[in-house]
């Protein structure tokens, strides 16, 4: 039972690393983007690439698929989405499924349209027993890579005088200019790292989710389903929710098999009727 | 919106300007009758975009006058078509007219109990709350396919003929021209509630919650009235997809359909009623013509022009649009001269 | 005199009219196919093998020529019916084909029988889908038959307890139900039987399900394209070395992405219609030619499924000799006979459904790729389904 337990905390896991940069653009700078799924498969693509055309060492794929999808993020920030920051929720619906459409139909152009898989060195593959219970290698590659991951994210944005910046540029951007604060370059950078998440999530998720080149409009519910209920006001609530979803979805698919996907949705709804803002709301919300 | 009484003179000349015909619209439906005949060719696609339009017209009602944000009308395309469905399979109702105006009411029906979860919240949460409604009653749909068929879709549905007259065709002319009146006629019917004190109400309600609950609206009320309407708006825009298709499947349904509904509504523009229509129309053709250059890759080039749309910027467009139609509307009588 | 020539033109040219319409207008195949979505590698792989055909057999047929006109349909049904209409109608199609799921396939087929056009299912694979229309001809497969010979195999080869995963929908059910009843009535047990959404993406809690049911077998049906992902996580849960047997119809082994799947899926048992290991010179010469077309990539059995859905088109405008009439297509495709990649095949002339040998296949490592071996063979099988309910 405590495998279920722990396959559903890797997998929710997984989520939050996809998703958490989608909470960074929606939650921080209040920018809807569709797109996010996009950069993750970005990832994917770059760590496929690097591993199995180049034959780079998996775990070295890992960083090569963050700065990929981060080094394109950069670039989109600062030619396109610098744009459409200031437009009305609506166009930035319509900007970034544009963004997602283009990204799928030249994914499928270049790549193909078949599922494509990394390869995983062998010592991460297969289960080993803990008392019992079966714990999979590459699962608790995940929890320790995301575990580590959201210590940083909550450090940099709590501590440091960059996670400051960010959050003053974010609650008024005038003043923070005024007070010499760079506000574009903060925000291309919180961009950045945010798509290199999602990038970096996106390699780790080959494994389990697959990727083709539909991946971004596939996995698109997933992540807007997490940053809703986790709210956008923190990493913490996308954090816990993810790994909620994560341990409903498989424990319910395990326990109650008929049920499928029914469980996902309806906790999804409850929680927003019972929480409209989020679990972890801040009080103030825009 | 002006705090001001609404039965100073000024306001009610106002409303009555906004409620009188323009020029511009008796050309647009005049034009759309006009297709019935003059592009005999094309009445399978614009039977499709006539059942988008009313489908965005839906939408349009509830994001363009009640600022409700949705991501999951699908819900109540998918329940009417499965609605007019198992009407025509069971052969309960095989006047299409009739069965069409049931499926109508059993959807708005759906939307009125379903409006009290879309009540609270932040768009975001309209947004998720919508589309779980849609997932769910999709995997309810699939899982009662003894009823529904399943993800085989509901075979097997066939449509008695018009009035008992009319068949409808291969050519799918008797499908366009029976869309298209119900588009018309629900079209009248939508223009006549968002010119009537209660929309009048609505838009105040969309402007500043707060302040028209202070001047008596009932807020919740209107939401729960503009949702049920909607969702019998796209309920009969369902049925009447499965009506002229003669089938229904779980993909109407789908999270894919909610998407590219919105996506049309804000083409054309919100809050006017015809943004829907003309935004399926434009994406509809355009998506037609792209898929038949390349069928691999048209998706590509929609993103390109969904991306363009909003980086040269709507405003800017609109102001294009304003040019062309203003040298329409002049070349037109000498048009109807020639 | 201008007079008399110009009446003798115009005579010349209403002879060639009625004499040789059909003589210089194309034969024109509407293929409708999910070319976007994710069942687009099944387009893709039908489309490619449609045009391979055609640059090797030529353009003209009979003395027409024959023209493809490609429509994405994006794996949404309706969309394929309004194609399909559209097609019928104003671009005056003697043929559709492609149909990449059964509902689509289903929608049409009112189409087919209202216009009297043949319609020549390439891919999707559930039995009723012959029933729905007399012009409906099936050149891929039908699930029930790779299911019943894998059962067979089970219950000879000392399986006594299986449990059955299956994708939640029709195809999934067939296969299901196929392999339920030809197992159990050979003496076997299901002990459970699993299901998963379509999308699915996480198959870890249903896997430990069967791990946990401890069977001899896990019989598994996902639609092409989905395998990759079972096998990973069905690797990743030690089913393999805990021995517990990997069986089914051989979508999960498909060809296309086999190479990708790990070195786990050796030793996997699946019944199929084509692999691309196939020992015959034709296929050898099909596999070539393909790869060559499509940058390296395999065939899947996707692609033939469209080859032969092309070479039946080809076949029955020869007999009918350029005749597009649908009844008479109908007929002349009815019992036809030919070899294809995949070995001998036909057309069953009470159905109109494929009959085809099947293929008992072990995933093996040839050359340093992972292919599906045959190792036996059930030939001329027809679909099981129709054949009981006579």
């Amino acid at each position: 039972m405590l495998t279920i337990l722990f396959d559903g905390i890797a997998y929710g896991m997984l989520l939050f690393v996809l998703a958490c940069g989608l909470a960074v653009t929606l939650g921080l700078m209040n920018f809807v983007n569709l797109a996010h799924g996009a950069f993750a498969m970005t990832g994917g693509y770059a760590a496929f690439i690097a591993v199995n055309r180049f034959g780079v060492p998996f775990l070295l794929g890992l960083p090569i698929a963050f700065l990929a999808s981060a080094l394109l993020g950069i670039i989109l920030e600062r030619t396109l989405y610098v744009h459409v920051y200031r437009k009305s929720h609506l166009d930035q619906v319509l900007f970034s499924i544009g963004l997602v459409f283009m990204a799928v139909a030249a994914v499928d152009y270049i790549m193909g349209s078949s599922q494509v898989f990394i390869d995983v060195p062998d010592y991460l593959k297969g289960q080993f027993n803990v008392f019992g219970v079966g714990i999979g290698k590459y699962r608790l590659l995940i929890i320790v890579i995301c575990g580590l991951l959201t210590a940083a994210l909550q450090f940099v944005l709590s501590y440091t005088r960059f996670g400051s910046r960010l959050r003053a540029s974010v609650d008024d951007a005038r003043v923070a200019r005024g007070l010499g604060i760079n506000v574009n370059a903060v925000f291309a950078a919180t961009f950045a790292v945010g798509s290199g998440l999602a990038g970096l999530g996106g390699a780790l998720g080959v494994e389990i989710l697959g990727l083709d080149p539909y991946f971004p409009l596939k996995f698109m519910i997933y992540f807007l389903i997490v940053v809703t209920v986790g709210g956008t006001s923190s990493i913490t609530g996308p954090f816990v929710a993810s790994t909620l979803l994560g341990v409903a979805d498989v424990a319910g698919k395990y326990y109650v098999p008929k049920l499928g996907t029914f469980a996902i949705y309806t906790v999804m709804i409850v929680v927003l009727i019972w929480r409209p803002q989020g679990l972890f709301a801040r009080g103030s919300a825009k | 919106m002006s705090a001001t009484p609404l039965n100073t003179p000024d306001v009610a000349r106002l409303v009555m300007s906004r409620a009188r015909w323009r020029f511009s619209e008796i050309v647009f439906w005049i034009a759309a009758l006009a297709t019935i005949f003059l592009v005999p060719s094309r009445h399978l696609i614009l039977t499709e975009i006539a059942i988008l339009g009313l489908f965005a017209l839906s939408l349009d009602l509830i994001l363009g006058y009640a600022g409700i944000i949705s991501l999951g009308q699908a819900a109540f395309f998918g329940f009417g078509a499965y609605c007019a469905g198992l009407l025509a399979t069971h052969q309960l109702v095989t006047e299409p007219v009739l069965a069409l105006a049931l499926a109508g009411a059993a959807t708005a029906a759906l939307g009125f109990v379903t409006s009290f979860l879309v009540l609270r919240g932040s768009d975001l949460t309209r947004i998720m709350v919508t589309l779980g409604i849609a997932l769910i009653l999709r995997e309810l749909a699939n899982r009662f396919d003894g009823l529904t068929g399943g993800a085989d879709g509901l075979q097997g549905v066939t449509i008695e003929p018009l009035f008992g007259l009319f068949r409808f065709d291969m050519f799918g002319h008797t499908a366009y021209a029976y869309s298209l009146a119900v588009l018309f006629v629900l079209f009248l019917l939508a223009r006549r509630i968002v010119n009537s004190p209660f929309g009048l109400s609505l838009r105040a309600v969309k402007g500043n919650p707060l302040r028209a609950s202070a001047v008596g609206i009932s807020v919740n009320g209107r939401m729960v009235a503009i949702y049920t309407i909607a969702a019998g708006y796209a309920g009969v825009a369902g049925a009447l997809l499965t009506q002229t298709a003669q089938f229904a499947s779980l993909d109407m349904f789908s999270f894919e359909r909610s998407a590219d509904v919105l996506l049309m509504l804000i083409i054309g523009g919100t809050g006017y009623l015809y943004g829907g229509i003309i935004g399926a129309l434009i994406f509809k053709l355009m998506q037609d013509w792209l898929a038949s250059m390349t069928p691999q890759y048209w998706q590509f080039w929609i993103g390109l022009v969904l991306v363009a749309i909003v980086i040269i910027g709507r405003e800017r467009l609109e102001q294009l649009r304003g040019a062309i139609r203003k040298r329409i509307l002049r070349l037109r009588p000498q048009k109807h001269a020639a | 005199m201008m007079k008399r020539i110009l009446v003798g033109l115009l005579a010349a040219t209403a002879m060639a009219a009625a004499g040789g319409a059909w003589a210089e207008e194309p034969v024109k195949v509407g293929l409708i196919l999910p070319m976007t979505g994710g069942q687009a590698s099944t387009g893709k792989q039908i489309d490619a093998a449609v045009r391979l055909y055609m640059q090797q057999h030529g353009d003209t047929v009979a003395g027409r020529k024959i023209e493809i006109i490609l429509k994405d349909d994006a794996t949404v049904p309706d969309n394929t019916k309004r194609l399909a209409q559209e097609l019928i109608v104003n671009d005056k199609v003697n043929f559709i084909a492609g149909f990449g799921i059964t509902p689509s396939a289903l929608a049409a087929a009112p189409l087919a029988t209202e216009a009297k056009v043949p319609e020549i299912v390439m891919a999707a694979g559930t039995s009723i889908i012959t029933e729905r229309s007399p012009y409906i001809a099936r050149t891929s497969f039908t699930l029930a038959q790779s299911s019943v010979i894998i059962a067979d195999w089970a219950a000879k080869n000392g399986i006594k307890k299986v449990v059955t995963l299956v994708s939640d929908y029709a195809p999934g059910a067939d296969a299901q139900n196929s392999f339920k009843e030809r197992f159990t009535a050979a003496g076997g047990q299901v002990v459970e039987e699993l299901k998963v959404p379509l999308a699915s993406p996480d198959f870890s809690p249903v896997l430990q399900r069967a791990a946990d049911a401890k069977p001899d077998a896990l019989f598994v049906f996902v639609p092409a394209g989905q395998g990759g992902t079972f096998a990973k996580q069905y690797s990743e849960r030690g089913l393999d070395k805990a021995g517990i047997k990997l069986i089914g119809p051989g979508d999960v082994t498909d060809d296309d992405i086999l190479n990708n799947m790990g070195d786990s899926m050796i030793g996997t048992v699946t019944a199929h219609f084509y692999s691309a290991t196939h020992p015959s010179a034709m296929n050898k010469d099909f596999v070539a030619a393909y790869k060559k077309l499509m940058n390296g990539q395999r065939p899947g059995f996707m692609a033939v499924g469209g080859y032969d859905g092309i070479h039946l088109i080809y076949e029955a405008l020869k007999k009918t000799g350029g005749k597009t009439d649908g009844d008479a297509l109908i007929a002349a495709m009815k019992g036809m006979k030919w070899e294809s990649p995949r070995g001998p095949i036909s057309i069953d002339p009470d159905t109109r459904d494929i009959i085809q040998n099947i293929y008992v296949r072990r995933v093996e490592k040839v050359g340093g790729e992972l292919y599906n071996v045959e190792f036996a063979t059930v030939e001329a099988v027809k679909d099981p389904i129709k054949a009981a309910k006579k």
